[in-house]
């Protein structure tokens, strides 16, 4: 009977491709250890892909903050930050780590086994935008003082601040937005420090002398253009800096950034009246790396290309003895030293006693590069790896619970039959797995729900079957044709059962977002595996016996 | 061979005004319900902040809840989860969900750093947290009720091509009805509409037309066999020859669901509670509303002489038998009124 033959050739081959689809095999993830060095790490596993919310790890969405800067084509721009993310997450080392656009604005990033998900949403949101720039040498911002005073007591607001309590402003060093002009709104309205606390405090000579509501909390530092504020008075000068009014009269060509966050305990936090236009970016970095400067500590020494280091020694032979800011996203890192000679392509960015972890963060963020807009996490996910856990073993104690009940009612209503559908449906679980492996589907605890489910709707066939056989047996037909008969009368069902399902699991995958896309990405491959193990795999089953019975009088079914 | 339900000739459609009416008081009063006060959504679909906070000691709820007032944000829900160290935080109030149009985690940072400084560094660990800015969450909420409307006219077309149109209109009111009973359910029960809740309605959809389906498929071959019978009767006895089938795949569906509802974890159970209640509407509507509106348009528009064969047309590729015989006899529609 070569029909047979061809049959179990067919089947054969469709059960040894699925197992090739699923044998364990050997990958090599190169990941990054503790101490920041890569390793390749080789295991051998089982080539399914899991999601976050199996695996653990975090997912980020992220889209153009266009509060800090106007953007007219977004999606070119979302095009070239996906690169400089997809540098920066290389670079990080985290396994399979997925960066894609989504849309025209916007950015997923899905870190498996991310531990530090503080750690990894800085470095994928900080815009890493360096720049060079000249303190003021004119005293332009104590010219202006006088009227800034005078613009907030017309305003009202000096004294007016409401004596909200200031919940996180002591931990306020989040530095992944500190630019004065755009956090100030939210940062200000927030975290303020009341204005009794702001006038007890000690700004030192000039606070006595003037008394100006804007003046008194500022106090001029050692070097031209580098003011001091106390750390309980940065939220004031920071709303006060955002009035729009104060925003007009500051002097115009200057630019304020403030200082890193006070780390050392000094007290204050310098405030620093640059020059707006740069003398360079840090588009022309080519290199950064981490390193210890015996007094400086931490710093990431950096070297710019030869086009930079001309432009670099050109400009700096212009302000021998100026003080030079180094700017990154607007804050200014350390103290900006004085030129001394013109500098080429090599300098450093001292980090003033900040862990080595951040230094290491920040030589990478700039070799890899600016983000060239600033982006913002729109949406995000963290689980934590034993949650994972957890999940995974739910979903397999539930696994093993409905089959058994369902192997328990088919066996115990078609016995013999059922035992087919059974091996069915064991065939049936190993080509779902590998049409998922090798689709490279990502399994979601959802897309487990989908599988349990499928095998108690995959069943749905069989019985279609096994039912019309009985009606066709009732009827008086022989076993043989009885089987033929069942497996024609109950096609048209089957199919139809199985399109309106699959027609509402597209609908699913087209709209829903990660964990249930799982679900219905399993679901159809749930549903493609059961027609042929329901279809062709227990006809197969069927024919088989039939061969070896020789005519039987009796199915048990 | 081991047989249940084999045979049986229940009247099932005789039981439809009793039916309708408990249909409608079980819709109608939801329907109330949902009027003057809506469901509960994730923070997928309003935005929002949830947290799962694992601490190392058993906190005092109160104090948890006094921190992240303190802290600025009103009304967040705090719940126990699973062990008495183990809590969800949950901020889903418009303003605090305004603010997180500027960065999805600033509510979240917010929390943690009110945490540490109340508890101390170290006294608890952050599980797992979703953090959702409003744009995004009002996106998804257009996007779902796209989906669902969406898969329902696919539905409707898949109907039109495979049924003509009194039996496609029948099967459309059913899954209409499936879909308002399954909604209402959810508001019952004040189920937390999530993403994955509205993957159960929509796998609910499909799975419910698949009964109709089979059973109109079952009268439409049997209304091709000439036998001298009133529509009615042959819908009763494709209900009641799809039965065993019928018992034997909500069986074993509905198993799987009990499992995952059961041990499938707080994640999947809203999605199997919605399923399970899917399958009991889906059974209910493919005996009880989609025959009874099917009866309801045949008497409305009854069909023309020899518009018999026409019933299955569309299907011959399908079907092994064609409708061949024009001229059998129109199907006393009276019968049901």
């Amino acid at each position: 009977m070569s029909n047979l033959r061809t049959r179990i050739l067919i089947l054969v081959a469709l059960v040894a491709a699925s197992v090739f689809a699923l044998w364990p095999r050997t990958t090599t993830i190169r990941e990054r250890n503790s101490a920041g060095v890569f390793r390749d790490t080789s295991f051998t596993r089982v080539p399914l892909k899991l999601g976050l919310d199996l695996k653990g790890g975090m997912h980020l969405a992220l889209e153009v903050d266009e509060s800090r800067q106007a953007v007219a084509n977004k999606s070119e721009a979302i095009d070239r930050a996906l690169k400089v993310v997809r540098n920066r997450i290389d670079e990080f080392g985290v396994a399979e780590p997925v960066v894609q656009k989504v849309g025209s604005d916007r950015i997923i990033v899905e870190l498996p086994g991310v531990t530090d998900p503080e750690r990894a949403r800085s470095l994928v949101e900080r815009s890493a935008f360096l720049q060079f720039q000249i303190t003021d040498e004119t005293g332009a911002l104590d010219k202006v003082m006088p009227r800034i005073d005078q613009i907030l007591k017309n305003s009202g607001q000096a004294g007016s601040v409401s004596p909200k309590a200031a919940p996180g402003a002591d931990t306020g060093n989040k530095s992944a937005i500190t630019s004065l002009f755009s956090s100030a709104d939210s940062a200000g309205s927030k975290k303020d420090s009341s204005a009794a606390d702001s006038a007890k405090a000690d700004t030192g000579l000039l606070a006595a002398a003037s008394g100006g509501a804007f003046s008194s909390l500022i106090q001029p530092g050692q070097m031209p253009g580098e003011y001091f504020v106390a750390n309980e008075n940065v939220p004031t000068v920071t709303r006060y800096l955002a009035l729009p009014a104060v925003r007009s009269a500051l002097p115009p060509g200057k630019t304020i950034h403030w200082g890193q966050s006070d780390e050392e305990g000094a007290g204050v936090t310098a405030l620093y009246v640059v020059d707006s236009k740069p003398i360079i970016t840090g588009e022309y970095l080519t290199d950064a790396k981490p390193g210890t400067d015996p007094i400086e500590g931490n710093i990431v020494q950096f070297t710019l290309n030869t086009e930079g280091g001309r432009r670099f020694r050109q400009e700096t032979s212009r302000h021998i003895g100026d003080y030079m800011a180094i700017v990154l996203d607007d804050r200014v890192m350390g103290r900006p030293p004085v030129i001394q000679s013109a500098i080429g392509t090599r300098g450093q960015i001292t980090m003033r006693g900040q862990p080595l972890q951040k230094t290491q963060d920040l030589a990478l963020v700039l070799r890899a590069g600016a983000l060239p807009v600033p982006l913002k996490v729109v949406e995000s996910r963290q689980i934590g790896a034993s949650l994972g856990q957890d999940s995974i073993r739910d979903g397999i104690n539930a696994g093993i619970l409905g089959v058994a009940l369902v192997v328990f009612i088919m066996v115990g209503y078609y016995r013999f039959s059922g035992v087919l559908a059974v091996v069915a449906l064991t065939l049936y679980l190993l080509f779902t797995l590998a049409v998922l492996a090798g689709f490279s589907a990502t399994l979601t605890l959802p897309g487990i729900a989908g599988l349990v489910l499928s095998v108690g709707m995959a069943v749905d066939a069989n019985v279609l079957i096994f039912e019309r056989i009985r009606e066709e047996l009732v009827r008086g037909k022989t076993v043989r044709i009885s089987i033929d008969e069942g497996f024609k009368h109950a096609l048209p069902a089957i199919i139809d059962s199985n399109v309106s399902t699959i027609l509402t699991a597209l609908v699913l995958y087209q709209f829903g977002t990660g964990p249930v896309k799982g679900f219905a990405v399993t679901l159809i491959a749930g549903i493609c595996a059961s027609m042929v193990s329901a279809i062709f795999v227990v006809r197969t089953f069927y024919n088989m016996w039939l061969q070896r019975a020789h005519r039987p009088q009796t199915l048990s079914i | 061979m081991f047989r249940i339900l084999h045979d049986t000739q229940i009247d099932f459609i005789k039981f439809w005004k009793i039916t309708t009416t408990v249909t409608l008081l079980f819709v109608v009063p939801g329907l109330i319900l949902l009027m003057f006060s809506g469901y509960r959504y994730s923070i997928e679909f309003t935005g929002g902040t949830l947290m799962q906070v694992s601490f190392k000691q058993a906190p005092e709820v109160a104090k948890i809840r006094s921190t992240i007032e303190e802290a600025g944000i009103p009304s967040a829900e705090i719940a126990q989860f699973g062990g008495p160290t183990e809590f969800v935080i949950r901020a889903q109030n418009p303003e605090t969900v305004a603010e997180q149009s500027q960065g999805s985690e600033v509510v979240k940072e917010d929390i943690s750093a009110a945490l540490t400084k109340a508890f101390g560094e170290g006294s608890f660990e952050v599980t797992s947290s979703g953090t959702v800015s409003p744009k995004v969450g009002g996106e998804l909420r257009q996007k779902a009720a796209l989906a669902v409307l969406i898969s329902f006219f696919i539905t409707l077309g898949y109907l039109a091509y495979r049924f003509e149109w009194r039996f496609g209109l029948a099967s459309v009111v059913a899954t209409s009805h499936d879909i308002l009973a399954t909604l209402v359910f959810i508001r019952y029960i004040h189920l937390e509409i999530s993403l994955i809740v509205v993957g159960g309605v929509l796998t609910m959809i499909g799975y419910s037309l698949n009964d109709t389906i089979i059973i109109f498929d079952r009268a439409r071959e049997d209304l091709r066999k000439k036998r001298k019978e009133t529509l009615k009767d042959t819908l009763n006895r494709a209900v009641n020859e799809t039965l065993p089938r019928s018992v034997l795949t909500h069986a074993t569906t509905v198993a799987t669901l009990i499992a995952l509802a059961i041990l499938g974890g707080p994640v999947i159970r809203p999605f199997a509670l919605v399923m399970i209640f899917g399958v009991a509407t889906g059974t209910f509507s493919s005996i009880y509303v989609a025959p009874v509106i099917l009866l309801w348009i045949e008497h409305r528009w009854p069909r023309k002489a020899g518009e018999r064969s026409a019933a299955g047309h569309r299907a011959t590729s399908l079907s092994e038998e064609s409708g061949s015989s024009a001229s059998r006899k129109e199907p006393s529609v009276a019968a049901t009124r």
